[in-house]
Parts: C-alpha cells; structure tokens; sequence
C-alpha cells in the first residue's frame, strides 16, 4: 500500500521537472530578447531539475529499503549531484545589462544585495502611493 | 525499478536539448548562445543522473558531478570575457 503511494509520489515529481524543463526550451524559443531567454533558460532548468533529482534520491532510498544495497549508493550520488546544481546560480555572476552598456557582468555579494533590497523597498513605497490622473 | 517510465523521460528532455540547441544555431548575439549553452549543460547533467538510473551504473553519476562543476566553470570564463575583461 504505502510503496504504491511512494511509486505515485516519484511519477509526480517527475512530470513536474519535465514539464518544467520542456518550458524552459519552449521560452528559449519563443522568447524575443536577450534577457527574457535568460530568464526562461536559467530558472526553469534548475527548478525542473530539483524535481527530477528528488524523484532520483527517493527511488534509490526505497531500493534501499527493500534490501538492495545499490540503492544507497543511487541516492546519496544523486543527493550530491543536487548540491552541485544548487551551487552553480548560487555564487554565480548575472549577465543581466543595461540600456547604453550591453551586457554587464554583476557579481552577487551581500553588499549587492542589500542595495537591491533598498531599491525593491523604495519600489513597495512608491506602489502602494496611489496615482492620481495618469488614467 | 521503473526503467521504461525513466526511459520516457530520457526521450522527452531530448527534445529540449534539441529546442536550446536550435537556439545556439539560431542566436542573433553571443549572449544568446551562452545562455542556450547554459540551457544544454544542466540538462545533460541531468539526463546523465537518469541515464545511470535507468542502467543501474552508479559512474554515470559521477560524472554528471564532474559535469556541472566544469560547465559552471566554463560559463563564467565566456561571461567575464564577453564582458571585455582579461581573464
């Protein structure tokens, strides 16, 4: 009963991570500029490639559970793999760019990011002030 | 073990490796071909992490680690040198 419900569980995660890494081509594709493509490529890879990993580690650990000792193997290579990824946009640099400059390369450290911070807050302030007269 | 579901799921992220590949032939600039290569990296990595499942090879595994920490390496490189510096 419960193993039905883990073999359910697994083909759950997997179609989440294909179809998420299926969008992520479809955006690379359709999309029709430089940052945009970032965006969809970036983003939907890694998300999709969470699931598909953690449906990877599940299934080793229920091999593993049944008695076969490969299992523990599939699943703590795989859960290795996982932080790998994880680690790649983590420290990685944005080549997100401005108008005049082209490309501009943003290195993520945490004086970055607290001066993204005051500037998301700023926007918060300026969109809760209501704007009379533009309509 | 659920090979033929995972060998399913092989064929279907080839063809988004096929779409980002479409977008490295296609790409008006080089900023677009890196992010289409970025797109081809990660999901090999994770074609090979179904790969060794699907054939009961744990080495497959290994190298998709080795994988993902050179191809990260490599996109910072074309990067930081299509930003004009020196490397």
């Amino acid at each position: 009963m419960i193993w039905t419900i883990v073999t359910y569980i697994i083909y759950l995660l997997l179609s989440i991570g294909v179809f998420f890494t299926l969008l992520a081509g479809i955006g690379l594709l359709r999309f029709p500029d430089v940052y945009t493509r970032l965006h969809a490529g970036t983003k939907c890879t890694t998300f999709g490639s969470i699931f598909l990993i953690i449906s990877v580690v599940i299934l080793g650990l229920k091999t593993w559970y049944l008695g076969d000792n490969n299992g523990s193997i599939l699943a703590i290579h795989s859960f290795i793999v996982l932080i790998a990824i994880l680690y790649a946009p983590e420290n990685s640099c944005i080549v997100y760019g401005q108008p005049k400059e082209g490309a501009v390369l943003v290195k993520v450290t945490s004086k970055k990011r607290e001066e993204i911070t005051n500037i998301l807050e700023k926007m918060k302030r300026f969109r809760n002030t209501k704007i009379i007269g533009v309509m | 073990m659920m090979e033929t579901e995972f060998f399913i799921i092989l064929i279907l992220l080839f063809f988004g490796i096929i779409m980002a590949a479409i977008r490295i032939l296609k790409g008006p600039t080089a900023p677009d071909r890196v992010v289409g290569l970025d797109t081809v990296n990660t999901i090999v990595i994770v074609s090979m992490v179904i790969f060794g499942t699907i054939s009961n090879e744990i080495i497959y595994i290994d190298v998709a680690i080795v994988y993902a920490l050179l191809s990260f390496i490599s996109t910072l490189f074309i990067a930081k040198y299509l930003e004009g510096d020196e490397l």
